[in-house]
Parts: structure tokens; C-alpha cells; sequence
């Protein structure tokens, strides 16, 4: 059964990616095959990562609530990011080579998640209520630096930090694609690699401990992963907090497993389904182009809420 | 042999074990016993290596625990603590099949689940082994994970408190099971579990450490604590002890 559905949803990723290419395709054809070609694989790795990333983050974070972008993973990287613009000038980011500004954001990114949320995480997630409430003040604290830090910024460099703020799906920065898709495809088989190991930290500290998992350090393995993924992501298309929610929870009520080598490849392809049905039907059919951002933020707090209010009682 | 030398230990500047020196043989089940609050628990997760000692020493059969890999102690000792993980879409086979985790890594033989059924069978839980953990009842619950520790077929079993809010039956079927453990010939295990009830302690337990405020009150044989003034002096109220005709004792609160 759990074959089946993943082999079904794999058919429905391929069916729709054909969709968006080939629906009302006009002259010329070689060109506006190409851009799309471009924004699909785009769209195809963010949901990919984005649920993925979601689904590693609860593992270890022992919650079906939670997404990296709840406690503030992609408040981190903008604020890296307009670090970096500070330190170097406008000028100076921009002829930043696309590759290596890319590896290094998203290599700063790895080592300031696994120092902050390793600290967070460290001995377990005991504590819900901590972890949510120490990620919440520090997104609004990064989030408050990254505005301070943009008033100090001239105009002309704002505007190159303001472009990674908002997700938008309209203009994916094509120059990144290659280098994400490298270290998406690199951080994909890394958390295959781990699936079994992730089945067994599932279980909690002391349980995963007394198996043999070394699990304070596992921990730290998967937070340099969904670190990564969070990367990828937001360098495309720039924040989204509740898509991963979405994605990881469908996995989760369609594989019936605890299998991480099934809900891993189902929450990538679920993700990757949703944003491209959205962003299909809202571009193509309905030619409205900035609202998937809104209905799956919108969609997702819905489902954070009914997640939440479902645990109280 | 378990040797346990001088520990000591503090949580959030509290001392909570001050100096705890026992041995538990190679035989049997041992029993933890004392007041709440006195650091059984603690006690017992110090020795299984969870929490790191201030001070002192836990040697298993000659190896410091608390230097060893984490592979290695799983193949050594199995500990089941009261917190427990909640997966509730986790099957009861898929549950005692992680005890197997320690030998294969992910990649289970044929072995493996040779002896997961064994030990399905061995707690009553094979009708029970396609069972999702939340549709389960508290003792279903209990008797699978402690099936789990035993599924890792290890030298050394440590449980904490596995039988409080168990009913007689079930409570019964598992010491038996246990004894039966500590009995077996082809992987004999020694079981060292904390345990509140006295008469349980009375009736299965072969030694019994005795703790109170953080240091060892008495640690023997069963027949040697199990004793009128000891239990009353521990617990600091009156116990009496009946001499039965098994040799073993009964417990008047």
C-alpha cells in the first residue's frame, strides 16, 4: 500500500510537471519551454526541500506542529543575508560569484543553525513549549535586527535584500538553480542515508539512546540538514512558513509508517505537488499570479490551528 | 556483575545521590527499593549510563559504562525508563522490532525477526502485533515495550517502575516472564528493576537494594532486607513482615 501510494503521488508530480509545461504553450516554443522549464524545477525543489526539511525538523523536534519555519530557520537566513550585504556593499554582493555567495550563505547558515537550534535541542526535545517559545522570540528578534540593520542600508542595497524577503514564485532566481539542485540533491540522499537512523530518534532521547543511536550528536546532523534545505529554499523563492506544515502532515496522514524512508521521498513529493497545482491553477488558469503565497500561508496557519486546537482537547 | 562505586550526582545543584555503593549479582532479579524522592529512578538511570555521574563509577562486568559507545552498552544492557515514547501509529511489532536496532542498524535479518516473534509470544502479544500503540490499553502498552528491552537480548535488563498502574494479572504474567528471563539457559539475563510494591518485591526479587535520601540504606539478599526493622526504618512507618511457607515473606502495611 505505501508503495503504491508513493509510486501514485510520484505519477501525480510527473502529470502535473507536464501540465505546466506544455498547457497553452504558444510560439516561441523553444524559449517559453526553457522559462518554464526554469521556474518548474524551482517550484519542483522548494516543496521538495521545504517538505523534507519540514519532516526531519519534527522528527527531532518531537512535534507534528512545528515547521523550520516557525522557530525561525529563514528568519536566520535573511538575516544572514542582509549581514553579508552590510558587510560587503551592494556592490560588492552582487559580483559575489552566484555559486559561492550561494555555498557560503547556506554554509553560514548551517554552522548558525546547529550552534543556535543545537543549543535549543540538545538534550532532547523535553520541552515543546521552550522550543516554541525560544524559536518565536528569536524569529522576532532576528527579524528586528534584520529591519535595523535594512534602515542602515542605503536605498540601493535594500532593494537587493528586499528581493530574497517575500516569496514570490513570479521571478525564481535562475543562477541559483544549479548550485541549489547540487546540494538539494546532495542533502536528499543524506537524509535516505539517515532513515533508519531517524526511525530510531523518533523514539526520543533516552530511547534512541539505550539502542545506540549517539543522539545528541544525530541531532545535530539532521539540524545541518533541514539548515540546508531551509537554504535552498528560501534563496529561490524567499520565506514560506506553513507549506512544510501542510506537506508533512499529508505525508503523515497518507503513509501510514513510521518508516522515514517512506515519509521522506512522500512529504518531498506532496510539497513539490502543492506548490506547482497552486501555481498552476493560479497562474495558468486563473492568470492571478501573487496569491499562492497567500492561500498556502493561509491554508497552512488554518491547519497549525486545527493541529493545535486538536491537542488541547 | 554490576559494581557501583561512590556516585554521586547533582540535578540543578540538588544532590540526589550522595555516595552510592552497591554490587547486584549475577543471578536473578534485583530490586530497587525506597521512599519517593529517595533517587531510585536516578539511581537507575545513572547506572544505565542515561545521566553522567558527578562523581564515582558504574563497572558492568568490568566495563565503565560511562566511557563506553553507545553501540556497545545497547549490546550490553537494555533499559526501559517511564518515559516512554509516543508514536501512536507505531505497531506493537514494529515497536519490539526497534529492540532488534542495536544488532542490525536498519537493515534487520531474518534472525531478527525470529526472535521479535519469540518475544511477541513470550508477552502474549502476537495477536496484538498489527495493533497501532493508541488503540491499545495502559497494560498492552506496558507489555509491549517492555517486550521491546527484552527483544535486545542483553546480558542486563533495566526497568523503571514497568509495573506501576498494572493490574494483578498482568503484573503476574510479566515477573513470570521476567524470572522465566533470568532463568533461560541459552541468553540468561540479570534484571535489575525498581519497583514500589513490597509484596511483589517479596515474592520475585532475589536481592534487594535498599535507598534512602541518596545513599544506600541496606543492599543483600532479599530474605536479608525484607525484614521488619529494615522496612519500617526505611519507609519510617510501620511494617510488619509474615514469614510464608515458600520461604519467601508477605508485606502488612
Amino acid at each position: 500500500m505505501i508503495k503504491t501510494r508513493l509510486l501514485s503521488l510520484t505519477a501525480l508530480l510527473v502529470a502535473f510537471s507536464i501540465l505546466f509545461l506544455v498547457w497553452n504553450l504558444r510560439q516561441p516554443i523553444p524559449f517559453i519551454l526553457s522559462l518554464r522549464a526554469e521556474k518548474l524545477a524551482a517550484l519542483i525543489m522548494v516543496g521538495a526541500a521545504t517538505g523534507i526539511a519540514t519532516t526531519l525538523f519534527q522528527t527531532i523536534a518531537q512535534t507534528r506542529l512545528l515547521t523550520p519555519g516557525i522557530v525561525g530557520f529563514d528568519a536566520l537566513f535573511i538575516f544572514l543575508q542582509t549581514l553579508l550585504v552590510l558587510t560587503l556593499g551592494g556592490v560588492g554582493y552582487v559580483t559575489l560569484p552566484a555559486f559561492g555567495a550561494f555555498l557560503m550563505e547556506t554554509a553560514t547558515l548551517i554552522v548558525a543553525a546547529v550552534a543556535l537550534f543545537g543549543i535549543i535541542l540538545r538534550k532532547g526535545a523535553s520541552d515543546l513549549v521552550r522550543i516554541v517559545l525560544t524559536g518565536v522570540i528569536l524569529g522576532i528578534l532576528l527579524r528586528g535586527l534584520t529591519s535595523f540593520f535594512q534602515r542602515i542600508l542605503d536605498p540601493s542595497e535594500f532593494a537587493i535584500v528586499q528581493q530574497a524577503m517575500f516569496a514570490t514564485f513570479a521571478s525564481v532566481e535562475a543562477d541559483q538553480l544549479a548550485v541549489a539542485s547540487i546540494i538539494l540533491i546532495c542533502a536528499f540522499a543524506a537524509a535516505l542515508w539517515m532513515a533508519p537512523k531517524l526511525d530510531v530518534a523518533a523514539l526520543g532521547r533516552d530511547p534512541a539512546r539505550s539502542l545506540g543511536l549517539n543522539y545528541d550528536r544525530f541531532v545535530l546532523g539532521v539540524l545541518a540538514l533541514v539548515a540546508a534545505l531551509v537554504a535552498v529554499s528560501t534563496a529561490l523563492v524567499g520565506p514560506i512558513t506553513f507549506l512544510g506544515l501542510l506537506a508533512a502532515s499529508l505525508a503523515h496522514a497518507l503513509i501510514p509508517s513510521h518508516r522515514h524512508a517512506a515519509l521522506l521521498p512522500a512529504s518531498g513529493a506532496i510539497g513539490a505537488v502543492i506548490l506547482l497545482s497552486g501555481q498552476f491553477i493560479f497562474e495558468r488558469v486563473l492568470s492571478v499570479t501573487s496569491t499562492l503565497t497567500v492561500i498556502i500561508e493561509f491554508l497552512g496557519g488554518l491547519l497549525f490551528l486545527v493541529l493545535v486546537l486538536r491537542r488541547r482537547t | 556483575m554490576i559494581q557501583v562505586d561512590k556516585l554521586r550526582l547533582s540535578l540543578g545543584g540538588t544532590p540526589i545521590l550522595k555516595g552510592i555503593t552497591a554490587s547486584m549479582p549475577d543471578t536473578g532479579i534485583t530490586a530497587i527499593i525506597g521512599p519517593n524522592g529517595s533517587g531510585k529512578s536516578t539511581f537507575l538511570h545513572t547506572v544505565a549510563g542515561l545521566l553522567t555521574p558527578d562523581i564515582g563509577t558504574v563497572r558492568i562486568e568490568g566495563h565503565d559504562v560511562h566511557a563506553m559507545a553507545l553501540a556497545d552498552r545497547a549490546k550490553l544492557f537494555a533499559i526501559l525508563t517511564q518515559s516512554q515514547p509516543h508514536l501512536p501509529r507505531l505497531t506493537v511489532a514494529d515497536l519490539v522490532a526497534f529492540g532488534r536496532w542495536p544488532y542490525h542498524r536498519g537493515r534487520p535479518s531474518e534472525e531478527d525477526s525470529v526472535i521479535v516473534q519469540q518475544t511477541l509470544d513470550r508477552f502474549e502479544l502476537g495477536a496484538l502485533a498489527r495493533a497501532p500503540l493508541d488503540t491499545l490499553s495502559g497494560g498492552q502498552r506496558q507489555r509491549a515495550y517492555i517486550a521491546m528491552a527484552c527483544a535486545q537480548t542483553t546480558p542486563y535488563l533495566f526497568l523503571d517502575e514497568p509495573l506501576s498502574a498494572l493490574d494483578p494479572r498482568i503484573s503476574k504474567l510479566i515477573l513470570s516472564q521476567l524470572l522465566a528471563l533470568t532463568r533461560d539457559k541459552r541468553h540468561s539475563c540479570r534484571i535489575v528493576i525498581v519497583l514500589h510494591d513490597l509484596q511483589l518485591v517479596a515474592q520475585w526479587a532475589d536481592h534487594v537494594i535498599a535507598i534512602k535520601d541518596g545513599v544506600t540504606f541496606a543492599d543483600g539478599p532479599a530474605a536479608e532486607v525484607m525484614q521488619n526493622t529494615r522496612l519500617s526504618a526505611l519507609y519510617e512507618t510501620e511494617i510488619s513482615v509474615r514469614p510464608q511457607d515458600d520461604g519467601r515473606v508477605a508485606i502488612l502495611l
